[in-house]
């Protein structure tokens, strides 16, 4: 299945037509019905990811949206310490997966799981799991930066005046650090107890890194976190992916694949609620296994 | 040619467009100034320092201030306003936060649209049966539980609007932090539509000062200064109905005054709440 860099590629007709990409979605679109083809290949797992410890353990995980089904049947691990991409055209589940790990999707109706999803072995949609508890494990950045209401200051340390400290050097000292971490010191330590509302849009994404990154947690998810960025800002916040790798487990999806092959170390390539390989980055996109994937990755549909 | 002939023809649609709309919103504004203009006209000849510091003397041709009626009016909003608005803003998060999880919230829903739209004199009716006659006399709580039944779904409806609009992910990102839904709402979703809550509530305060009719069943009025609500409570609007219906001139200017100052006191109200209220809204 290794097409050389030279190879001529056919074009993907076996593929159905997809939508538009670039647009706003508010919610995960569940995907068409997948052409029976598809659902025989089992997904292609790149043998590297064997060796790394992962972090987040996904077996078999299904999704569902009432009767519409946005996951089928994926099986991945996602290394510790490492960046990884969820790349794929519009609708293919990947917010929705990424929304699986904090049990956001929780909160839509009529969403039902099978398989299980385990951080650090832990099962998290077990029935004793506590889903507040499970959620300050990990930070989450959105697509839209969404400061809340309230002073710079106070939306870093949110998540710490949840678990009841209060301590003002304690706080001080650890927003200091988050907004370090996200690169936005220099700019915000002048005017930390003005509104965060009146950050630029760029800033404000970057708040909502250091937000995510103040009680430390084990997992960072990013949705899409530069689309609603101009080009500056989007280089700035890759730099704090890169910054932040090693420290922090990250899982970020983006519609950018340059983006994708920029900032992360594995890329996870999914289609029509299907994972449909998942390697090295740069396997991902000079070496792929998968037909789909190199259509997608050459920028031949999606 | 036709080309440019249709563009003139958009353009000019356009302009009668925008004429339009300004020309009515002149004559509305124009309006609203001719109100304001004929009574502050008429009002101000009439308002002196007695008009604040005196009470009723009961002789028509010097008939004294109206003290009573404007301590009245304040103690009453007041009263009905921390009933009303507590009760209301719960009504509206439970709307707009907690429906989904319950199926009461679309009679409640209903059921405040309808309130909303009751005429004032059934909930004066209201008031004097579930309060009035049990009390034995007319009272001031009457009058100020009425008029909290009035704020209650203004409150409750404008509330659910204004937490409709703020953006899911504003709900998310704290719930993705670990927050519960209650420390969500009350750190969150509500500060992050607290510019127009309290707009709502203005309104909400606004539209029961200007009340007369579920206050004359209830607090009925009075001459006297009380501040003990057990007994018929002085109001301007009520004090002002007196007069403006009877037969005395000089009690007629006075009624012009009061009015005056119940439109005053609003609008001092709403600048002082809005003033302290100030925060930063949603970001757009």
């Amino acid at each position: 299945m290794l097409h050389p860099q030279s190879a001529v590629i056919e074009p993907p007709t076996a593929l159905p037509s997809l939508g538009p990409i670039g647009e706003p979605r508010r919610q995960p679109r569940p995907p068409q019905p997948t052409p029976q083809h598809q659902s025989d290949h089992p997904a292609e797992i790149h043998p590297e990811l064997a060796a790394q410890p992962a972090i987040l353990a996904i077996d078999r995980f299904s999704l569902f949206y009432g009767r519409q089904q946005a996951l089928y049947d994926i099986s991945m691990s996602i290394p510790a310490g490492k960046v990884t991409a969820l790349i794929g055209p519009s609708g293919c589940g990947k917010s929705t997966l990424l929304r699986s790990f904090n049990r956001l999707n929780d909160l839509i109706d009529h969403v039902r799981i099978e398989g299980s999803i385990s951080l650090d072995g832990q099962p998290i949609y077990a029935r004793h799991v506590d889903v507040i508890e499970l959620r300050k494990r990990m930070g989450m950045v959105f697509q839209k930066s969404n400061p809340f209401p309230m002073s710079i200051f106070e939306n870093v340390v949110y998540a710490l005046r949840l678990a009841g400290e209060n301590r003002r050097a304690v706080l001080m000292e650890i927003a200091e650090r988050s907004l370090r971490g996200a690169a936005l010191w220099d700019e915000a330590k002048d005017r930390l107890h003005s509104s965060a509302l009146s950050l630029s849009g760029g800033q404000q994404q970057r708040l909502c890194i250091a937000r995510a990154i103040a009680a430390d947690p084990e997992v960072l998810l990013m949705d899409e976190p530069c689309s609603a960025l101009d080009p500056t800002a989007t280089a700035k916040v890759e730099e704090l992916i890169h910054s932040l790798r090693g420290r922090y487990t990250i899982v970020v999806v983006t519609h950018n694949m340059q983006q994708a092959a920029r900032v992360s170390e594995y890329t996870a390539f999914m289609y029509l609620g299907r994972l449909m390989e998942y390697g090295p980055t740069k396997a991902m996109f000079v070496n792929p296994r998968r037909r789909e994937t190199e259509a997608y990755v050459t920028g031949r549909f999606g | 040619m036709f080309r440019s002939f249709h563009n003139s023809l958009t353009r000019a649609q356009s302009k009668l467009m925008f004429g339009i709309c300004a020309l009515f919103t002149v004559i509305i504004l124009g309006l609203l100034g001719l109100v304001a203009g004929y009574l502050v006209s008429i009002g101000v000849g009439s308002l002196s320092w007695s008009f604040f510091t005196e009470l009723p003397t009961g002789r028509p041709e010097s008939p004294g201030g109206m003290r009573h009626a404007i301590e009245g009016t304040v103690i009453l909003i007041a009263l009905a306003s921390f009933v009303g608005i507590p009760l209301g803003l719960l009504v509206g998060i439970y709307l707009a936060e907690y429906s989904k999880e319950w199926w009461l919230a679309g009679p409640v829903r209903f059921i405040a649209d309808v309130l909303a739209g009751v005429p004032s004199i059934v909930v004066g009716i209201l008031g004097y049966e579930l309060l009035v006659v049990p009390l034995g006399r007319y009272n001031g709580w009457a009058g100020a539980m009425a008029l909290a039944f009035i704020m209650v779904p203004i409150v409750a409806r404008t509330t659910e609007e204004m937490l409709r609009l703020v953006p899911n992910t504003y709900r998310e990102a704290s719930l993705a932090l670990g927050a519960t839904k209650a420390r969500t709402i009350l750190r969150v979703v509500v500060p992050a539509a607290t510019g127009s809550i309290v707009t709502g509530v203005m309104l909400a305060v606004a539209r029961v000062a200007g009340e007369t009719a579920p206050l004359l069943f209830t607090a009925l009025g009075s001459r006297l200064l009380t501040r003990n609500p057990n007994q018929p409570f002085p109001s301007l609007t009520v004090q002002v109905f007196t007069y403006a219906t009877g037969p005395y001139p000089e009690q007629k200017r006075l009624a012009w005054a009061g009015i005056l100052v119940l439109i005053s006191l609003i609008f001092v109200l709403n600048l002082a709440i809005r003033y302290m209220a100030r925060r930063p809204g949603i970001a757009s």
